[in-house]
């Protein structure tokens, strides 16, 4: 799954500063994300999240609450995760009224970061539907080569 | 959750060259790794390590003809491809529904009961 990025969102009743301790304190974490998370929200902190019985490192990149957090993984590879091995997964909170919050998740692999910048641009454009719509092109050019 | 083949598979689609690649035996079927060299703007030798990278992926099978190399797309990898995009788009809806249906417990919480400052727990 390297190299691709994904970006979900949803629209939450509460406002950015609850959404923002929703996704960055560990014991929140542990409910929504890994079984186990040992992290402090520190940019450069270095810490732990458990999957059932494997687990692998995670980095914190980015710290702006209450609208950025941005983590680096690399489950279940285990190592230490640095741009060109890792995920990285990117959360932007943006409020809507004092009482709603926008939250939007991106996810992002190595071979993205170490494209030169219209190669990552290009990538970047395509989004979720972009790759949704390319796999399915492919699938359908395929079936139409090979009826049955 | 993330599996090595999941792993190979998306990087294997994720670079631009090896998705024009893909694209020419997509649409194209049986051909040798010379014929796909003259219809991308890289290399020969590019053109291999491509196939080879897609060929580990599932996405790509070979077989010899006379003294030919033959490419062809494998369906079934494409099927695989499709199916791990879905599940993984599925498994960040769960994880944002669950960030959803926390936070807004935590907020009807907040706004329903104590006074500000109440609750409010710092943990080590």
């Amino acid at each position: 799954m390297a190299g691709l990025v994904i970006e979900r969102e949803v629209l939450i009743e509460a406002p950015a500063e609850v959404v923002w301790r929703t996704i960055t304190e560990p014991d929140q974490m542990s409910q929504w994300f890994a079984d186990r998370v040992e992290l402090v929200v520190e940019p450069g902190a270095h810490g732990y999240l458990q999957f059932g019985d494997q687990g692998g490192p995670v980095v914190v990149e980015t710290v702006d609450p209450p609208t950025r957090f941005s983590f680096r993984w690399n489950y279940p590879h285990g190592e230490e995760p640095v741009p060109g091995n890792s995920m990285l997964v990117e959360f932007t909170l943006t409020p809507e009224g004092s009482e709603r919050t926008r939250l939007r998740v991106s996810e992002s692999g190595h071979e993205l970061l170490a494209w030169p910048d219209g190669e990552k641009q290009r990538y970047a454009d395509e989004h979720w539907d972009g790759w949704a719509e390319y796999l399915d092109r492919l699938a359908r050019v395929l079936a139409k080569r090979q009826p049955g | 959750m993330t599996t090595q083949a999941d792993d190979e598979l998306w990087s294997a689609i994720a670079d631009p060259s090896r998705r024009r690649v893909l694209d020419l035996l997509v649409s194209n079927g049986d051909v040798s790794a010379s014929w796909l060299a003259g219809h991308v703007p890289f290399s020969r030798q590019a053109v291999s390590k491509h196939l080879v990278v897609l060929e580990q992926a599932g996405l790509v099978s070979r077989r010899k003809q006379g003294r030919e190399v033959l490419y062809q797309v494998e369906a079934h990898g494409l099927d695989q491809a499709t199916r791990a995009m879905a599940d993984l788009a599925a498994q960040w809806d769960r994880r944002l529904a669950t960030i959803k249906r926390l936070a807004e417990a935590a907020h009807a919480e907040a706004a329903g009961s104590s006074p500000p400052g109440q609750g409010d727990r710092h943990e080590g």
